[in-house]
């Protein structure tokens, strides 16, 4: 691949007096029916968030590959490019340039990291690349601009924290105080942001006993641990992931801390598989949306049972998160795709013709369906739970789980997240839905 | 408060113990070889994947609890007397005579192919094997709960790795040659010692010691792609306040830092992240060749 | 200009400007491999007196944040830039008259410490950085006139290419004056610096504030090109990524960093492009074999190869 790109580079170089015309994007000439959809990926392939990237990565390969057998979209192929979004902002918009200029991507798939996606935004208006958001969190994305080729097919970090919050005000309404412990970035900052405004919002007087937010990367809690030890709060807020959260949880458990505090882990479910039962019942689970292996209302369903079958057979793990946030990308896209196709008469769509179409669509993916917004930000379910310990699995499950609906959770257009959790009352509590024990 | 002060106190000694065994292999080698050796890191996240992955392999057999300890050891032997020969001789034996920096970026180049083979082979799933922690148990203070591992084990193995090394460096003849070659190298090779031996001598040390902290640290921690980074910084300050090769040096400089660290989390918990630099900082402001360290000779 | 110098360079610069028209995604490449290449040198400065900084990410970072703080106040290139340059010449300058009086590990280690410290600011005052998510800086205008963005990428690069024509060609003169001929002398025989009656610590920081202006003009370049800057410009691995760049290049003439940053983004681009899971392996195995069989870099393998052509004519 490398090859021949360079060579082509060359070739161009060298017939490049008359350049002008390749400063136009190759869409842009015409829109016949192409030979493959061509969709760039980018995702952690390095550092700490390839916890996330890899499998967000593998999931991709063995949709398209999916797909692709049952005939691509509207009769196309996909091929996809994955980049490795790690190096930082300057080489990952160095490389969407080189997607859509010189590969003539079709679709970007961007991002895991929020500091990532707000970077690529603005590119993607700018080149006007169809662009989907596919895990990355923050929800200043849509709120501070308006993007007419980004759309986002899932949740953003208003609802990942505010049905958490519910959640624990609805199994345990009478906790006094609260300690908090995440990592030191954007995600942990802003996370526990919107918690403590919405938690003031719901519950004024909670007493925050500690705030610690140990750098990103961390090896040890131990301090912190005793800390919260002598401290006994509560509850034990954490939005940390991968690595980290792992080590906290064993760190915790060896040091009998879950038998002390109640804990909210709103990550959690992407580390179930790996910690194992060190992780005790009780402990409060969310998986930033609607999804899980074992989801509810969809561990029945064929499409569901068969993905996480095909992905155990090849990846020798179950399926989390990301991987479903891909999924959601993608069924998104087809549908997208499809919904454009269609409207179109039967021809392929533009650019434009597609990310209209984005925007209201309604599709159906692994475990449900979702909606993404006329602001073009994904609504979508939260699933939060509880753990519990059973035979069949040699790993926690989730029990008493609610679906958050979005109406719930999720701030309107217009608003900004931030001050829309302020106005939470009590009531929103009592609105919460039923709990759905798990069933094996 | 005074029992938060003394817990704040075991939390720091714990730690520092840590740093020590992070940074006492680059120490040694950065005293012998003058080499800043950025694939310390490497060695250390490979030391802990090493042990974990041994680890998980002791654990299945039956003799599991006897064996979580040695097991860590073992890796560590494994990785450094495989790792440490193999890149002295066939890398580092290449460039002494070459320029500083260009030795400086041989380790990061090192660095940089090490990160990716340690994908390669243990990919991107956080790894975990706690076996010689539960091993040990658990003590408790008042009632705050420790773990054996890391009130006892941690600091045992590094003050014994801090008076075997200082027995290894005044007592043995092998080791007082690698002292004159610490002090002046051109003396040293003037009198017939034979520096190549004691490079590669002193380099494998290092890297038995680097894996050893990795190793030890594995039962304790993640290991996750990027874990060898982060150590690398800190092994760094620690051997600039230390003073050059310092192994004293290298020890007080973890106590300062570890129980720099737990004062901060207890109770001013945004400075944790930069105590290392300003103990750093401070220390070499007073003594601008590190707590141990003496000004070298000034030639003309 | 030293002479052998011209021909190379006007060659350089024309194939960037032909890659670039070929190639319209490589415009971006080159402005930040130009914007690096300023920063290496300033590296190449220090590497001249046998100092490496493992912290010189630090003032790339502080130009692209001097932008983007600045960036709502002002919205011309023209100030943004040398203002970038005023910020790092000032913490250059504050930094310096500390570290100069350090050498080798202390010096490298020290650079180190201020841009881990610096780096844990931008994390931790997220109130105003916004932390990792890092701050968008809104196309600004160049000479007053708002430019189309294909526009805009095309004048900040030929811009970014005459600035680093004039500053290579500057320092290139600085190199050759007095001052610059007492770099190497810090190198050598520090001591006998001093018996001349030259002030070691003085000529080193001298050459420190440059290469922290210089730094500081790169990171402000950057942050006009990426429009989004994170506190990841000023972690440790980049500083190293720097020093890479000058070896890679070349510490022999002012044209190695400009040649060796080129390079560098080429080779990082096509190697994620094949091997996606393994391009840091191959730039370690690229640098790792520059320092074994070509330690004066691509400047040193060019001149080689000339040197060599011109002696058989």
């Amino acid at each position: 691949m490398a090859k021949l790109t360079r060579r082509t580079t060359l070739q161009a170089a060298v017939a490049s007096t008359l350049a002008l015309p390749a400063l136009l994007p190759r869409q842009a000439i015409g829109q016949q029916k192409p030979s493959e959809i061509r969709l760039g990926i980018s995702t952690f392939l390095s550092g700490p968030a390839s916890v996330f990237g890899v499998p967000g990565r593998n999931a991709a390969d063995l949709l398209i590959e999916q797909f692709n057998r049952a005939g691509g979209i509207g009769g196309v192929p996909i091929r996809s490019i994955v980049i490795d979004e790690a190096p930082g902002v300057d080489f990952l918009l160095g490389e969407c340039r080189r997607l859509v200029q010189n590969e003539g991507v079709d679709v970007m798939l961007a991002s895991i990291s929020s500091g990532s996606c707000l970077a690529v935004a603005p590119l993607a208006e700018q080149l006007r690349m169809p662009t989907i958001l596919w895990d990355c969190g923050t929800q200043r994305i849509f709120e501070e601009a308006s993007y007419r080729y980004c759309v986002r097919t899932q949740a953003n970090a208003v609802p990942e924290i505010v049905a958490p919050l519910l959640y624990l005000m609805k199994i345990r309404p009478d906790f006094r105080t609260l300690a908090v412990l995440n990592q030191d970035y954007a995600w942990g900052r802003d996370s526990w942001a919107i918690w403590k405004a919405a938690m003031d919002a719901v519950k004024p007087g909670v007493r925050v006993v500690a705030e610690l937010f140990p750098r990103f990367g961390a090896t040890d809690f131990s301090t912190e641990i005793t800390r919260l030890l002598a401290l006994r709060p509560d509850v034990i807020f954490s939005t940390s992931w991968g690595g980290e959260l792992d080590t906290f949880i064993r760190q915790a458990a060896e040091r009998r801390l879950f038998e002390r505090s109640t804990f909210v882990l709103p990550l959690v479910e992407s580390s179930l598989e790996r910690v194992g039962k060190t992780l005790p019942e009780g402990v409060i689970v969310g998986g930033r949306g609607d999804h899980w292996f074992l989801h509810p209302t969809a561990k029945d369903t064929r499409i569901l049972k068969d993905f996480t079958a095909a992905y155990r057979q090849r990846f020798n793990l179950y399926p989390i998160y990301p991987t479903f946030h891909m999924a959601q990308a993608l069924y998104g896209l087809k549908a997208g795709y499809e919904k454009a196709i269609s409207a179109n008469g039967g021809s392929w769509p533009s650019r434009e013709q597609l990310m209209d179409t984005m925007r209201g669509l309604e599709f159906a993916h692994l475990t449900g369906t979702m909606k993404i917004r006329e602001d073009g930000q994904g609504l979508e379910p939260m699933l939060i739970g509880m753990t519990k310990h059973v035979n069949e699995y040699p790993f926690p499950v989730i029990d008493r789980m609610v679906l958050f609906p979005p109406e719930l959770t999720m701030n309107p257009i217009g608003t900004k997240g931030l001050d829309w959790v302020r106005l939470l009352t009590p009531a929103s509590v009592q609105r919460a839905p039923a709990e759905i024990p798990y069933r094996a | 408060m005074t029992l938060l002060l003394f817990l704040a106190i075991l939390d720091g000694l714990a730690y520092a113990a840590q740093v020590f065994m992070v940074a006492v292999g680059l120490t040694l080698i950065f005293g012998v070889l003058r080499i800043l050796n950025v694939a310390h890191g490497s060695f250390f996240a490979i030391g802990g994947y090493v042990a974990a992955t041994l680890g998980t392999w002791a654990a299945a057999t039956a003799a599991a609890p006897v064996l979580a300890l040695p097991v860590l050891l073992l890796a560590a032997v494994m990785v450094g007397g495989v790792l440490g020969p193999a890149i002295e001789r066939l890398v580092l034996a290449r460039i002494y005579t070459k320029e500083h920096v260009l030795q400086l970026l041989v380790t990061f180049a090192l660095f940089m192919i090490l990160e990716d083979v340690q994908k390669l082979v243990w990919g991107v799933q956080p790894i975990f094997q706690d076996g010689p922690v539960r091993a040990l148990g658990q003590v408790e203070v008042g009632d705050i709960i420790y773990t054996a591992y890391q009130l006892y084990l941690l600091p045992g193995v590094a003050l014994a790795t801090l008076f075997g090394l200082m027995w290894f460096l005044r007592r043995t003849l092998t080791g007082r040659v690698i002292v004159a070659v610490t002090e002046d190298r051109e003396a040293a090779t003037a009198m017939g010692i034979d520096a190549n031996r004691v490079y590669l001598l002193t380099f494998t040390v290092g890297t038995v010691l680097a894996a050893l902290g990795g190793a030890l640290a594995s039962p304790t921690t993640s290991l996750v792609p990027g874990v060898g980074v982060n150590m690398i910084v800190l092994s760094f300050a620690v051997v600039a306040t230390a003073g050059l090769g310092q192994i004293e040096g290298a020890m007080l400089t973890a106590l300062l830092i570890g129980l720099g660290r737990s004062v901060a989390v207890y109770f001013a918990p945004e400075f944790e992240v930069v105590i290392p630099y300003i103990i750093m900082v401070a220390v070499l402001l007073i003594r601008p060749h590190g707590l141990f360290g003496r000004p070298e000779l000034r030639r003309v | 200009m030293d002479r052998r110098l011209t021909l190379p360079t006007l060659a350089a610069a024309t194939t960037v400007v032909a890659l670039a028209i070929a190639a319209p995604w490589l415009k971006f490449v080159f402005t930040v491999a130009l914007a690096k290449g300023l920063a290496v040198l300033g590296i190449l400065l220090l590497l001249r007196a046998g100092q490496v900084s493992f912290g010189h990410a630090l003032y790339i970072a502080v130009g692209a944040y001097t932008v983007a703080f600045l960036r709502p106040a002002i919205g011309e290139v023209l100030l943004l830039l040398p203002l970038a340059a005023t910020a790092g010449t000032i913490v250059g300058f504050a930094v310096g008259l500390f570290v100069a009086r350090y050498r080798d590990i202390f010096f490298g280690m020290l650079n180190l410490a201020f841009s881990m410290v610096f780096y844990s600011l931008l994390e931790k005052l997220y109130a105003y950085t916004k932390g990792t998510d890092g701050i968008r800086v809104p196309r600004p205008t160049i000479g007053g006139v708002t430019l189309d963005p294909v526009a805009y990428e095309w004048a900040v690069l030929v811009g970014t290419l005459a600035l680093a024509l004039t500053l290579g060609w500057l320092v290139s003169r600085f190199l050759a004056s007095p001052l610059g001929q007492a770099l190497p002398a810090i190198k050598t025989r520090e001591t006998r610096l001093e018996f001349a009656g030259i002030s070691a610590k003085r000529v080193l920081l001298v050459a420190y504030v440059a290469s922290a202006a210089l730094a500081g003009l790169g990171g402000g370049i950057i942050a006009c090109t990426t429009l989004h800057v994170t506190p990841l410009l000023s972690y440790w691995t980049h500083s190293g990524e720097l020093v890479f760049i000058a070896i890679l290049g070349g510490a022999g003439s002012v044209l190695g960093p400009f040649l060796g940053a080129a390079v560098y983004e080429l080779v990082r681009v096509y190697a994620a492009a094949a091997f996606p899971d393994a391009w840091q392996m191959i730039l370690g195995a690229v640098l790792l074999v520059i320092i074994l069989f070509a330690a004066r870099g691509l400047w040193g393998m060019y001149e080689d190869l000339v040197l060599r052509k011109d002696r058989r004519a």
